[in-house]
């Protein structure tokens, strides 16, 4: 039972734990815990036809994304290769327009030579919607049947990616859930996975903190930097991550929502900072800088949530941690997401939408290391077939806008050097 | 357990039930009584606040006082600020739009 990754020998003999003796073996060497085909839209335009094709099949594991914008953008066009060429997608069919911006003949080229079945109906040379509808539903029948042979192997936990993400946070996520998720990072970090934690601009506060957990000296002042950045986009734009349900729930500002933010990322050296589609090729603990670089424009960096859960996932998250107080409800295309509720009054409230009762602990029903241990497991039972709760209610939310970044540095991945 | 001090650093507690207006939290032998119905999550001053003074949980700053705050008061947008970004609220938003 070998590991297949290529740079196992970067992660030590630690995490050789099988967590499935089935995953999803992809050509590239990386494995994936769902098997799924992937319907994108390329434009808005197109999105009512991609739904239509997606649609009868959304509960066999075949999901909706894209991108809105008609003019073309590099980031999008990263994001949506990242996540085509993504381990537990299978198969890939584009749906353009016809004149849309973006370059669905390079996205198309990439995610083939991913070894994966993909192809693109573009409805202006296919008679329309109806046409179209029909043609892509054949196709999407088509792959599913393919899909099922796809190869089969063992995977370790040290070949896990997983991210974490808060939304909805309240006066309860910094003391139970986010520290809880912190502990699940430790464990996960100790088995030699890669942990992914992000938003800058949540981290406005405690950059000096994290800066101190950085591998090298220059990684720490790149996190700095990264802060910095975040702060002064948000100061540009008026306000920062910090919407009116926050302050309802007891949270005062940002640098306080910030302290509760950081603490999902546990203990462990940071051992990384990356943007966007960087996938992490060594075990650790890296910030996902989410901010874009240069001169303010597009807007508002995250425009909710699924922005950032969707990145992450284009940076190979197989699972996502999502720790909420208030009470969100959202899971993600393509990879799953594990709710992990601060709030007990919450928990009671949305039950059912929730994974984890980590806002036990303040009714003394638990400690925070029993939470994290919770999380821990349920992740590898995640990884080995489990459904979520908002997997199992359907949901597939996913949202994708424009952005700009400037590539990283060497020296923002020290352990590759 | 009504209350948790995260930090021997801290000025402050958080809540980890709601409480009523009048009632008494018991926190690292120190007894608050409580100005206003909250619910968990918020926070209560422990000791006298200083105008001025950093507010800190986690034992770390997250902003200022913005007056003086006594012993068992609430600590929220009315009597502190970030010294990072402005903090917005449905209210704030709701006067913007009417004022427009």
């Amino acid at each position: 039972m070998n590991p297949i990754r290529p740079n196992a020998g970067l992660r030590g003999d630690v995490g050789n734990t099988v967590v499935r003796g089935d995953a999803f073996l992809r050509s590239d060497g990386r494995k994936g815990i769902r098997n799924t085909v992937a319907v994108v839209y390329l434009v808005e335009c197109a999105h009512h036809v991609a739904r239509e094709i997606q649609w009868p099949f959304r509960e066999h594991d075949v999901h909706l994304i894209g991108f809105g914008g008609c003019f073309p953008n590099d980031y999008s066009f990263r994001m949506l290769k990242a996540l085509g060429t993504h381990p537990n997608v299978g198969a890939v069919l584009l749906v353009s327009l016809g004149c849309e911006g973006f370059n669905r003949h390079g996205l198309l080229q990439a995610i083939r030579a991913s070894g994966r079945p993909a192809d693109v109906v573009v409805i202006q040379e296919t008679g329309g919607t109806r046409s179209t509808i029909e043609k892509g539903r054949r196709w999407v029948e088509d792959a599913r049947a393919r899909l099922a042979d796809v190869p089969r192997a063992p995977m370790a936990a040290h070949e896990l990616v997983v991210g974490t993400v808060c939304g909805g946070s309240d006066g309860t996520s910094g003391i139970t859930a986010n520290p809880g998720i912190g502990r699940a990072f430790d464990r996960l970090v100790a088995d030699g996975a890669v942990c992914i934690f992000e938003e800058t601009g949540e981290l406005i506060g405690c950059e000096e903190i994290m800066a101190a957990r950085a591998v090298t000296p220059e990684l720490g002042r790149i996190l700095v930097a990264s802060v910095a950045k975040a702060a002064r986009y948000y100061t540009v734009l008026g306000h920062g991550s910090f919407a009116p349900g926050n302050a309802d729930g007891g949270l005062t500002t940002q640098e306080e929502k910030s302290m509760g933010a950081y603490s999902k990322s546990g203990s462990s050296p940071i051992s990384g900072l990356i943007k966007p589609g960087d996938v992490p090729r060594a075990g650790g603990l890296y910030l996902l800088d989410v901010v874009p670089d240069g001169e303010v424009r597009f807007g508002f960096p995250n425009t909710s949530d699924n922005a950032e859960i969707a990145e992450l996932i284009a940076c190979g998250s197989h699972v996502t941690l999502f720790s909420t107080g208030r009470g969100s409800v959202v899971g993600s295309a393509i990879s799953p997401v594990i709710k992990v509720c601060a709030n007990p009054e919450t928990y009671r409230n949305l039950a059912d939408d929730m994974d984890v009762d980590a806002g036990r602990i303040l009714e003394g029903r638990g400690t925070l290391e029993e939470v994290g241990a919770e999380i821990h497991r349920l992740t590898l039972e995640v990884a080995a077939g489990a459904r979520t709760a908002s997997e199992a209610l359907g949901h597939q939310e996913f949202v994708l806008g424009y952005k700009a970044f400037e590539p990283i540095g060497p020296a923002c991945h020290p352990a590759y050097a | 357990m009504e209350a948790i001090r995260l930090s021997p650093l801290d000025n402050i507690v958080v809540l980890t039930r709601r409480v009523e207006a009048g009632g008494r939290v018991r926190v690292d032998g120190v007894e608050l009584t409580i100005d206003r119905s909250l619910g968990l999550g918020h926070k209560l001053a422990l000791r006298p606040i200083a105008a001025g003074e950093k507010i800190l949980k986690y034992g770390v700053s997250i902003g200022s006082a913005t007056c003086d705050i006594g012993p068992g008061a609430h600590v929220h947008l009315h009597n502190m600020r970030s010294d990072y970004l402005p903090t917005y609220t449905i209210e704030e938003g709701r006067l913007f739009r009417d004022g427009a």
